[in-house]
């Protein structure tokens, strides 16, 4: 199944923004950020398809991934 | 810091100063200042233009001390705008300077009795207020590099531009920033009006001759302000990324959550969002000589600002602030970074505030007035406002007078004031504080975002109504209390995650005053503010009907989650009445 993962701020150094990846079914969250190198604590939140997801969710196939490190702002 | 300085601006002949004790008002600074002395003072039912109004400016608590980020400074007033009690604050050097001076406010009172425009120059030595009509008119930029060849470059200053002397909903007060730029506003309610019906077009600071601000306890003080600092250092969000990227760091994540409000509140996130990024915007400042690490008064260690050159590598402005960026970019449908951070200097020069500016013209498009995507009509429309025409007379009246003058439905604002950059039905928490601030929608009264979005201080689904009334109730009270330390907001980010930074922040302000304040007395300061502000409004008119957001909110969905806003009116009313 495929995967989109956006990775933002200082996680896109060395990796990527954008990238559609190729996962085999079942995989989690945490699957996907040892697959791209990113430990938990540098993934401080995670958005599947818009929402907030814990790192033991599931993904489907089509699913979007947005990884980011502690920001803030406002 | 014992003094409140009054000038009576409407006394026969000439201004009239009177320097008096602190009184009643030992013990406040900043917000809880301004707010005592305006629900005190000033009649709530008078015009925010009149006489009667009161244009207060204090530092925070902690300001002109040795204290890192303890550079905000408060102004207040009835507010033309929404007609409730106004606290805007902003960073940049006057705070420290008014502090290192001595004075705990400046009260600006009376009116004049014609249209002379006076400045007002403050050093050691004391205090001159001269007539100067050859200010008319001058915008911010202009203003101040008059100030510096008159006065030199150990100044700061606070003034207003065009729009405040043209008494304007949207105007701003300028203060002024390390480089001597006007580029640090208070933004809100109109507050640039207010100094304008004062007559007051820029008040100068020079604290030449002054030393820092001494702590009762120097040993104390100095260990606190050590934890304090590395305590910021070590938290990712204030040691890391605002110092890397800025505000604008939060375009991606809030249109990637879908509550980021794009043309004009129709949809939750934006197609160009990437283009108008804070990733981008910190690259772009990058390669063109500018920087996007700086702070923007002495004693910041966060620095989350910075500096915007054009593409010829020439100074434009400072960097833009997530606000400003949504305001003028994506609720407009615009994605040009330069055509945004051109928006954010017209915005300073005229004195002008960008939240306020950029919902304005949304509504204007939403009602045919430009194309949603325009950058040059968005432009052109700001210019208008500067110049005073007709139209920009409009539009300098706000988003909800825009709105009825141009028959439009879809206007998001909380007692006339325009909502900033989150849409209340994807981020609910945040809908709670634009409903029920005693200042009209604002982000900063009680900043859920960091809960429903960042993971900052716990985590509350921003999707979900459970939970948000809570949060929005002990943000908006922590907020009136660290509103009224002179300490930048941001600080917040480290001490909601970090009962140690916490604790060295009480502990500055208790070597600094000699008191034994714990995190129950931080709680009632902001508890008494919040009350003072909500006796005021109530006073003015104000009643839990206007403790409410727009009808389409709770009506039309927004994409791509398909929410609406569906927290109850009577959980709405416990947010200050639990």
């Amino acid at each position: 199944m495929k995967i989109t993962v956006k990775l933002f701020a200082t996680l896109r150094t060395g990796r990527f923004d954008e990238k559609v990846i190729q996962f085999s079914n079942n995989i989690t969250i945490s699957d996907t950020l040892k697959e791209i190198g990113i430990t938990s604590q540098e993934a401080a939140i995670i958005f599947v398809n818009g929402r907030h997801a814990e790192f033991d969710q599931v993904l489907y196939d089509g699913d979007i991934v947005s990884i980011f490190p502690p920001i803030g702002g406002g | 810091m014992d003094k409140i300085l009054r000038i009576d601006m409407g006394a026969n002949g000439n201004p009239k100063i009177t320097i008096t004790e602190l009184g009643d008002y030992a013990g406040l600074g900043g917000r809880g200042m301004t707010s005592a002395i305006v629900s005190k003072e000033v009649p709530p039912l008078c015009h925010p233009l009149s006489s009667e109004n009161k244009f207060v400016i204090a530092p925070g608590l902690l300001s002109g001390t040795a204290s890192a980020m303890s550079g905000r400074i408060s102004v207040g007033c009835k507010s033309p705008l929404t007609g409730g009690i106004k606290e805007a604050n902003a960073g940049g050097q006057p705070a420290q300077v008014l502090a290192r001076l001595g004075y705990a406010a400046i009260v600006l009172e009376g009116k004049p009795v014609d249209d002379t425009l006076y400045k007002i120059y403050i050093n050691k030595n004391g205090i001159k207020i001269s007539p100067d009509n050859s200010l008319k008119m001058l915008p911010n930029y202009e203003l101040i590099a008059k100030m510096r060849d008159e006065y030199g470059d150990k100044i700061a200053c606070i003034s207003i531009g065009t729009a405040g002397e043209m008494k304007m909903n949207v105007a701003s007060v300028a203060c002024t920033d390390m480089e001597l730029r006007p580029t640090r506003h208070c933004g809100r309610g109109g507050v640039g009006a207010v100094m304008g019906s004062k007559g007051v077009k820029v008040i100068i600071l020079d604290d030449t001759g002054m030393s820092m601000r001494a702590p009762k306890d120097k040993e104390r003080f100095k260990d606190a302000n050590k934890r304090f600092v590395d305590g910021l250092m070590k938290h990712p969000v204030t040691g890391k990324a605002l110092p890397a990227y800025g505000t604008n760091v939060l375009t991606n994540i809030l249109s990637e959550a879908g509550g980021y409000p794009t043309y004009n509140f129709k949809e939750g996130s934006f197609a160009g969002a990437s283009k108008i990024s804070g990733e981008v915007e910190a690259e772009l400042e990058k390669q063109r000589g500018g920087n996007p690490t700086h702070g923007c008064h002495r004693g910041c260690v966060i620095r989350c600002s910075g500096i915007y050159n054009d593409k010829d590598g020439h100074y434009l402005t400072k960097q833009p602030e997530y606000e400003t960026v949504w305001a003028h970019g994506g609720n407009c449908g615009i994605d040009d970074m330069d055509a945004i951070a051109m928006l954010d200097y017209l915005d300073d020069n005229y004195g002008v505030d960008t939240i306020e500016m950029g919902a304005t013209i949304a509504v204007a498009m939403d009602a045919g007035i430009a194309k949603f995507g325009d950058a040059e009509a968005a432009i052109n429309l700001v210019k208008e406002v500067g110049k005073g025409s007709y139209l920009g007379r409009i539009l300098g009246g706000g988003a909800a007078i825009t709105g009825k003058v141009f028959g439009v439905e879809r206007v998001p604002v909380v007692k006339g004031q325009a909502m900033p950059a989150y849409d209340p039905r994807a981020v609910k928490g945040i809908g709670v504080t634009y409903a029920t601030s005693p200042m009209g929608a604002d982000h900063t009264a009680g900043y859920a975002v960091a809960t429903n979005i960042l993971k900052v201080g716990g985590f509350v689904d921003p999707l979900k109504s459970e939970g948000q009334i809570e949060l929005s109730r002990n943000l908006q009270i922590a907020t009136a209390a660290v509103d009224s330390t002179g300490m930048c907001l941001f600080i917040a980010f480290a001490v909601l995650d970090q009962p140690e930074t916490f604790q060295a922040l009480l502990d500055l302000l208790n070597a600094c005053y000699g008191l034994n304040l714990t995190a129950d007395s931080v709680v009632e300061l902001g508890k008494n503010i919040l009350a003072m502000e909500r006796d005021f409004n109530s006073r003015a008119g104000f009643t839990k009907e206007h403790d409410r957001l727009p009808r389409f909110f709770s009506q039309e969905k927004l994409l791509p989650h398909q929410v609406v806003f569906d927290i109850k009116d009577e959980d709405l009313d416990k947010v200050f009445n639990p």
